[in-house]
């Protein structure tokens, strides 16, 4: 009996926290890279209307954007007050959307060409001129899946 | 000299690192947002140089809402509000009474959209989302009715589509007026 009540040595080993730093950090970098920073600055002012009628956009990268609105205060001086729309990071013209379709569409695997989107992210002020032109051509270049960006609107 | 101290280097104590790290960490979680997109569905037509006719069909079929550069609605031809939109689009595509002014049957019904290139695109937008909206709830109350179950994406994929043949959605838009300013 007496075998079994032999006391070991008391003390208890400390565990080494030294390598948890490393463990968080490792975390951290994960997160870091992980995290997507919206890749074009906005050069315009975009409120999206809200809705209630919304479906999530399920793969980014099948999604390209395009987004119309009024330029913001610092642009006012060198692009006017009129509707504009941009594209990637850079003020475009209605003429530069199938070029931009294309330069987003070769990113995209071939089998998954079919399910590109295009985002819309228009401003609630702005007339529909200027929308229904980019539709139009949006339709002349073949990319028929558009989403209306919107913001889901409070239940009353 | 008489103040000179113990020359071995004293051991830093790592045990703070974590903590520092965690700041950092918890940091970063709170300041990224990752942006969601979320919005209207819409599959537009193929392009062709043919305005697609209207005419062509029975006007009881057709649920035409006009909106115009004042942001007015204009439903069948008389003045509407858009809180209304849904209820009346909604007793249009189902017609319950079976009345003679509104759609055949379900799959039958049409709705023209047509606005002018003065239209708020928020109005055009709220529009849009109603008229939706009414066939959203048509699906989930037919949706209740066959299967007991809400119309919604858990729906396996026949169901959904069982549903949705029943009340196709078919929103037709025509090109826009001109008359208001832009």
């Amino acid at each position: 009996m007496s075998k079994f009540k032999k006391k070991r040595g008391k003390a208890k080993p400390a565990i080494s926290t030294a390598s948890l730093p490393d463990i968080i950090f490792m975390l951290l970098f994960f997160f870091m890279v992980v995290t997507v920073l919206r890749d074009s600055e906005l050069k315009l002012k975009v409120t999206t209307p809200q809705a209630t009628e919304l479906t999530k956009l399920e793969e980014k990268s099948l999604v390209n954007y395009l987004y119309i609105g009024r330029p913001l205060e610092k642009y006012q001086s060198e692009y006017g007050t009129a509707p504009r729309l941009q594209l990637g990071d850079k003020f475009s013209t209605i003429n530069d959307i199938p070029i931009f379709l294309e330069q987003h569409k070769i990113k995209v695997p071939e089998n998954k060409r079919t399910r590109i989107t295009s985002s819309l992210k228009v401003d609630g002020d702005v007339t529909m001129g200027i929308v229904q032109d980019v539709k139009t051509k949006l339709r002349k270049s073949g990319q028929l899946i558009v989403n209306y960006s919107a913001k889901q609107k409070a239940e009353e | 000299m008489a103040g000179s101290r113990n020359r071995q280097a004293p051991e830093i104590n790592a045990g703070s690192m974590a903590d520092i790290a965690f700041l950092l960490l918890i940091f970063f979680l709170v300041t990224t947002q990752i942006v969601e997109d979320k919005g209207i569905r819409v599959a537009l037509p193929v392009w062709s140089e043919e305005e697609p006719d209207i005419t062509k069909l029975k006007t009881r079929n057709v649920f035409s809402v006009l909106a115009n550069a004042q942001n007015q609605l204009l439903v069948r031809g008389e003045i509407a509000r858009i809180d209304e939109l849904r209820e009346r689009a909604k007793e249009f595509i189902a017609n319950p009474k079976k009345r003679e002014d509104l759609a055949e049957a379900p799959n039958k019904a049409i709705i023209s959209l047509k606005n002018d290139r003065g239209t708020n695109y928020e109005t055009y937008l709220t529009v849009y989302n109603e008229l939706k909206a009414a066939y959203t709830e048509l699906w989930n109350e037919e949706s209740q009715r066959m299967y007991g179950k809400p119309y919604s994406d858990d729906l396996p994929k026949n169901m959904k589509k069982a549903v949705r043949d029943k009340f196709p959605l078919v929103i037709s838009e025509a090109e826009p007026t001109n008359f208001g300013e832009e």
